[in-house]
């Protein structure tokens, strides 16, 4: 099966700033890849070029097989916060795609009907038939995500972005999210391409961990994740060795990277200074 | 002491709340009918609270109090229509396109500053002295100010907003008119209501200068008769008129859009 998104030889640079710098890598139909790094290594950048929010400055972005002009249906995105629509209900959030032209344009009632049918059934799936016709402002915010979620898969795109859409959780509703994430996208076989900070999350979701380096951005190392099936999945999972093991690399990795590093001889000079005042 | 009324932004009972604000209210009222009442100042400059209703009454019993009211709140809505009509649309094409924003942006921020009353005489010689006078001057004062704001309101819609849109297909008219307009609605209805106050002072501007009938001559014309009293009905029935409809628009905003915290609210 051929890949579902090629990013091939991308660079950006903002006025004369390097941001990213020849990045290539595949992924593969159904495929959980996730983007991690040091802050300033470019994957939000990376993640809004692939949407089409920004547009690269050399190198191609192909999504099955085509080359990509500007943001699209086929490319949905979820954002970290603020990202709903204040003035509409749950189930409209959910349904905003429908009201655009390019997606009512020749549609037949029957095709009108199994939209409709399919945010219920998402509705259902992420636990929001409670909240189907409250607005966004009284929902908490790990509610809020899932319908960014939900709304985005409405369309059943080929490739779900995601920029730190549990970033502004707190850490137990990011837990709650994770399985309830990963329990879908067995469901709906999706393609997704994840950033975040948070190491833990990209081994627990991710097939595969891409770390960036910062200074230009590019890729450091990719590593393979080995769990069990999506389903299989559980929260204990990431106490075990193994996983630990490779978290830890990856932290390692980035830390390698960041370029920050407390320096102990600094430091010890800042403390002799202040106890000999003292 | 996180428990007295004096914490810094602390919290108050809003039955306390309404009784130092009724408290206020007749604390004013009472030194204004002292100092009139014990003789401190000449009735010429200042006169009493019972005057001044005593005024009222004989005002509104002649019927031209409430014509007067009339005419003027006509030519309120008429300057203050025209200009938002205006500005609704220039403003959201402003805040959505840096192009637009780029080509007013020069002249709006030059004619903000522009003194709207130093154009009463230019427009006297334009517009004549008819109705229309008095609304192109409360024009002249609302409608650059008012595209500036409202631009500013369209320009704070959240960026993940439009963007989450893009990503959805929306085309760019579509992310004007149902998220850009929808999203910043809230906000450019409170400017609305915030410069509606605004075309009150200019009202009185255009009825100094070129008018025979008005709140805003009929102060003028008290002035010439030495009829303070009559002054301070003609003011403080502006200012009733104006609260009146700040309050009901306040009202209409928390009906309308239960969903947003308004900057006013």
């Amino acid at each position: 099966m051929s890949d579902k998104l090629v990013v091939q030889g991308v660079g950006k640079s903002f006025a004369g700033f390097k941001a990213l710098d020849d990045i290539s890598f595949s992924v593969a139909p159904g495929e959980f890849v996730a983007l991690v790094g040091a802050s300033g290594c470019g994957k939000s950048t990376l993640l809004r070029i692939v949407a089409g929010l920004e547009t690269a400055s050399q190198g191609d972005i192909l999504v099955d097989g085509k080359p990509i002009t500007g943001p699209g249906r086929d490319r949905a995105m979820v954002f970290q916060d603020y990202s709903l629509y204040p003035w509409l209900t749950v189930l409209e959030n959910i349904r905003f795609s429908q009201r655009l032209a390019g997606n009512v344009c020749g549609e037949t009632s029957r095709e009108a009907e199994n939209a409709l049918e399919r945010s219920l059934l998402l509705l259902e799936l992420m636990g929001l038939e409670r909240v189907r016709d409250s607005h966004p402002n009284v929902l908490s915010g790990g509610m809020r995500q899932r319908v960014a979620i939900a709304r985005a898969l409405l369309s059943k795109p080929a490739l779900l972005l995601m920029d730190e859409p549990f970033g502004a959780l707190d850490a137990q509703t990011r837990e709650v999210m994770h399985d309830l994430i990963l329990h879908i996208l067995a469901l709906e076989k999706g393609t997704i391409l994840f950033v975040t900070h948070d190491v833990e999350e990209a081994v627990y979701l991710a097939d595969r961990v891409i770390v960036l380096a910062p200074g230009p951005g590019r890729i450091d190392s990719v590593w393979k994740i080995d769990l069990p099936p999506a389903l299989d999945r559980t929260q204990d999972l990431k106490l075990a060795p193994e996983f630990l093991a490779v978290e830890r690399q990856i932290v390692g990795r980035i830390r390698a990277t960041s370029g920050i590093q407390s320096d102990l001889k600094a430091l010890k000079r800042l403390t002799g200074a202040t106890s000999s005042r003292a | 002491m996180s428990g007295s009324i004096w914490t810094i932004r602390g919290r108050l009972d809003r039955r306390l709340y309404l009784a130092i604000a009724i408290a206020s209210f007749i604390f004013w009222l009472l030194l204004w009918s002292a100092v009139t009442g014990l003789g401190l100042i000449d009735p010429l400059f200042l006169p009493g609270p019972l005057s001044v209703l005593n005024r009222f009454v004989i005002w509104l019993g002649s019927g031209d109090l409430l014509s007067d009211a009339g005419i003027s709140c006509f030519r309120v809505l008429g300057g203050f229509l025209l200009s938002a009509v205006m500005a609704l649309p220039l403003g959201l094409v402003i805040g959505a396109f840096r192009p637009v924003r780029a080509f007013c942006e020069p002249l709006l921020e030059f004619a903000r500053y522009l003194p709207a009353v130093a154009f009463v005489p230019v427009v006297l010689l334009w517009v004549g002295i008819g109705e229309g006078s008095k609304i192109a001057v409360i024009w002249l004062g609302t409608f650059f100010q008012m595209v500036i704001m409202l631009s500013e309101d369209v320009a704070r819609v959240p960026m993940p907003q439009i963007e989450a849109a893009r990503t959805l297909g929306a085309s760019n008219g579509e992310v004007v008119s149902l998220v850009l307009l929808r999203s910043a609605m809230p906000l450019m209805f409170d400017t609305l209501r915030i410069t509606l106050g605004w075309a009150w002072t200019y009202l009185v501007v255009a009825e100094l200068v070129a008018a025979n009938n008005g709140l805003g001559y009929a102060i003028l014309k008290a002035q010439r008769f030495l009829q303070t009293d009559r002054i301070f009905v003609g003011i403080i029935v502006i200012g009733v008129i104006g609260l009146a409809t700040d309050q009901f628009l306040r009202w209409m905003h928390r009906k309308l859009y239960p969903w947003a915290g308004g900057r006013g609210a």
